[in-house]
């Protein structure tokens, strides 16, 4: 059985790229083709864009996947027949179904922060819009459209940049494995969130979407044909998330290597997996959710349809069941990477380690319960009001946790000002702003004034970029003389830095006033004594823009011709700066053993961990 | 505590591990249809619902989960005939189970076809599990066919193992499904 036509996809740079595109394409029209004949034969509209495509997508998909590289190197092997073990070498392993999980962190992080800067554009688009009251660039509909498309691609961004990047690059390492669990799913996942970008570009030929990123019923199941691609986009997501959850949960559990007890994990691994248990349970309701909009649209059903008896607040609650704890799937891992980055600039252990272990469990626990603080004025009864007030307060506690952990490790600490250093302040400065406004957020005597209001997009994207993003900015400089080899400019990226960090509070800080003077969210003309603080933040917002070009300048040039970095520019502890940089393949020549934690910088003469079976457990490193 | 090392790991465990968590994963998708079925509708009942082929097929699948524990079991001790007829049992009654939701479905597409809420929730409920149903019987085919060509052993069934329990884990869901559509 040769469904691949072996050499062409061996030797081609570009032949699995080309090869899962084809076969997914054919899939595609053909499954259409055959959708649109039963439609044509059942004496239905054949042409008819939400069960055409609905059906059809799952055939391109599979065909998408099963061409690049599913099935000459997986698939095959549940047929007993051989498959394909050849494996791309240098930039080649990038557009291949490649299962080291370091290129698979690296193809996560091309991938997302391409479209957080296409998402970026969008912004500026919206910014300009803004400048004035009055109608500017776009029509209301093409506005909502424009702010979904930002909307939903940087929440994306925000799920899979830090997990699926820094999470598939770092974790193996850090717990001292060869790879993930599941090497051939974790390309899959990514192969999977591959698709996505695609949807979300096609939507522009489906006539968009308006619904928000959070794509609330009934609207999402009576706009126009672009909500269909959006659906399936974050059921396609998801999925991956899914699967790369469950590889997560997996590793670290089975992984670990001699000695690394759950007791010495970096807190990065921490995060990313209490975040993967959020993940691979509650990313379920995200399809239900998408599943059961679908439902509505495609099949004539009325899930939340209320003239048939349906509930458009059932949408709410399956959605926010599942998205109260995606924001912290989005904000914690790179809160996480922003500590560990703290520790190893102040040269000291982690505060309070495991009071902050304890703070990412407790809220992973928590986030499961307090959903509906999104719905406070959608008419819940006072006894919910109650219950959802008083868990969304209760989980300010293990917050302030991990934040006292942050600021704990700081206090005289010898603080070691390079870039990945100083993203990692800015993390937590700006998480206090995110997190302080979030308790007006969770009153809802404030939050009935606020809910839907600027207020509220201040708030989540001080906690989503000022933490999330910059965390993962924090990791992008932290980790680049690991993952290239090569050293970036230090001048460039403190210009960087201050550019951005300024700009983003120019950007952001504002909005809370905006909010607090009743702009609504969503909207793109709006009262004109508005219009200063609105170009303020149009402003800070083309500035913040502008300054990621200092960013994609820095980092092109140094990955192409940096300087050479060391093995252990940090000199940090942890495991990845005990091997080559780049790490080779399987990461470490010899097996490592775990002798102590990983921030343990009161006690210079040991090591975290010892190579090699016959090194002395309490050597000196 | 006991941890792997970085050379050697038990992949049996590390593929069972990943099979559980996939299927607590799948009950929450479950349960959020289920969930839907009590909000919207209570714990309403058409009279026209058909409740004697609802029993009829329930037993059916149960047996065909019998049968898998069985095929399970013949491989482990070797004895692949017994393991390929007890697996081609389970397709079958597998299959008669989903014409059975098919009967059922062609009644209930008279009686309460959606937007009737009742409806909405017994095609959406019945339809998810019976997609999860035609997952299950393309792996058996699959485990059917590398066990007729000689794959799996008494030591090497890990194939079998898994798709077993991803059947008992369907069958699990239908009995949870079976009394919140007809017998609450
Ligand atoms: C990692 C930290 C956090 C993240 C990532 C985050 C993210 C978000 C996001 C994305 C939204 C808006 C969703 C939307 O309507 O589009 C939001 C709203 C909200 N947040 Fe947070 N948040 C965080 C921390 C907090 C904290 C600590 C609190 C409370 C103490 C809080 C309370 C709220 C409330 C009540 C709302 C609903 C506001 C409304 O829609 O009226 N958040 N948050
Ligand atoms: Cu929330």
């Amino acid at each position: 059985m040769q469904l691949a036509p072996t050499a062409f996809l061996r030797d081609w740079a570009f032949g699995p790229l080309a090869f899962g595109m084809l076969v997914g394409l054919v899939m595609f029209f053909a499954a259409a083709g055959l959708i649109m004949g039963v439609r044509a034969w059942a004496g239905t509209e054949p042409v008819a864009f939400g069960p055409v495509v609905l059906g059809a997508y799952w055939f391109g998909l599979a065909g998408w996947l099963l061409g690049i590289g599913v099935w000459s190197k997986w698939a095959k092997e549940w047929l007993g027949l051989p498959v394909d073990r050849t494996m791309k070498t240098g930039w080649q392993r990038y557009f291949d179904f490649t299962t080291d999980h370091k290129v698979i962190g690296v193809q996560y992080l091309v991938t997302f922060l391409s479209m957080f800067l296409l998402a970026g554009v969008l912004a500026m688009l919206m910014r300009i819009e803004h400048m004035s009251g009055d109608q500017v660039l776009f029509s209301p509909a093409q506005y909502n459209y424009v702010m979904s498309l930002h909307g939903i691609t940087m929440v994306f961004v925000a799920v899979a940049a830090v997990i699926g990047g820094f999470g598939n690059y770092a974790v193996p390492i850090l717990i001292g494995a060869k790879d993930m669990a599941y090497p051939r799913l974790n390309a899959l996942s990514f192969w999977l969130a591959a698709a996505v970008p695609v949807l979300l570009a096609a939507t522009f030929f489906a006539g968009g979407f308006d619904a928000g990123w959070t794509a609330y019923a009934p609207l999402s199941t009576e706009n126009s044909d672009g909500q269909v691609l959006f659906n399936l986009a974050f059921i396609t997501l998801g999925l991956s998330s899914i699967a790369g959850s469950i590889n997560f949960i997996v590793t670290v559990i089975k992984l670990r290597a001699h000695g690394m007890g759950f007791d010495r994990l970096p807190i990065f691994v921490w995060a990313v997996f209490a975040m993967s248990l959020l993940g691979f349970f509650f990313t379920q309701y995200i399809a239900a959710a998408m599943l059961m909009t679908l439902l509505d649209r495609v099949f004539g059903m009325a899930f939340f349809d209320f003239t048939e008896g349906g509930d458009p607040l059932l949408y709410q609650h399956i959605f926010w069941f599942y998205s109260h704890p995606a924001v912290y799937i989005m904000g914690v891992p790179g809160l996480a990477l922003a500590l560990e980055v703290i520790s190893h600039f102040s040269r000291k252990p982690l505060f309070a380690y495991r009071w902050v272990v304890g703070g990412i469990l407790g809220i992973t626990a928590l986030s499961a319960i307090v959903w509906a603080h999104h719905m406070f004025t959608a008419g819940l009864s006072t006894a919910e009001l109650f219950f959802f007030i008083t868990t969304t307060e209760v989980i300010s506690i293990p917050t302030g946790l991990i934040f006292l952990g942050a600021l704990g490790t700081i206090w005289r600490g010898r603080l070691w000002l390079r870039t990945p250093m100083l993203f990692a302040l800015a993390v937590v400065f700006n998480f206090l702003i995110g997190g302080l406004t979030g308790i007006f957020l969770a009153d809802v005597f404030t939050d009935i004034h606020l809910q839907d209001t600027f207020f509220v997009v201040a708030h989540f994207h001080y906690t989503i970029v000022g933490a999330g993003i910059f965390g993962l900015f924090a990791g992008i400089y932290y980790w680049f003389p690991k993952i290239t080899g090569r050293t970036y400019s230090e001048h460039l990226a403190q210009l960087h830095f201050w550019w951005t960090f300024l700009s983003f509070n120019l950007t952001f800080l504002p909005m809370f006033w905006l909010g607090l003077n009743g702009m609504n969210r969503r909207i793109a003309v709006y009262p004109e004594e508005l219009e200063f603080l609105n170009l303020l933040v149009s402003l800070g917002g083309f500035s913040l823009g502008a300054s990621f070009l200092v960013f994609l300048y820095n980092i092109l040039k140094s990955w192409i011709r940096g300087p050479v970095a060391e093995a252990d520019p940090w000199r940090a502890r942890t495991l990845e700066w005990q091997t080559s940089s780049p790490p080779p393949v399987e990461n470490f020549t010899e097996a490592p053993r775990v002798v102590s934690g990983p921030y343990d910088y009161g006690s210079p003469s040991t090591a975290h961990a010892v190579f090699g079976a016959s090194t002395n457990p309490d050597g000196a490193g | 505590m006991s941890t792997s090392t970085y050379t050697a790991h038990d992949s049996h465990a590390i593929n069972s591990m990943g099979l559980w968590l996939f299927i607590v994963s799948e009950t929450a998708l479950f349960s959020a249809f289920i969930f839907a079925r009590y909000y919207l509708t209570g714990t309403d009942q058409p009279s026209e619902l058909n409740i004697g082929l609802g029993y009829a097929i329930t037993a059916v699948l149960l047996s065909s989960s019998l049968l898998a524990y069985g095929a399970e079991r013949r491989i482990a001790k070797g004895d692949r005939r017994g393991f390929l007829w007890l697996t081609l049992g389970t397709i079958v009654l597998g299959a008669l189970f989903l014409v059975g939701v098919g009967l059922e479905w062609r009644e209930a597409a008279h009686a309460f076809a959606p937007p009737d809420l009742f409806g909405v929730v017994f095609f959406s409920l019945t339809g998810l599990h019976a997609t999860h149903m035609v997952t299950g019987l393309i792996a058996l085919c699959f485990v059917w066919l590398v066990g007729w060509r000689g794959g799996f052993g008494a030591t090497d069934h890990w194939g079998v193992t898994g798709v077993v329990r991803y059947w008992h884990f369907v069958d699990a869901v239908w009995l949870t499904v079976f009394p919140t559509l007809y017998l609450v």
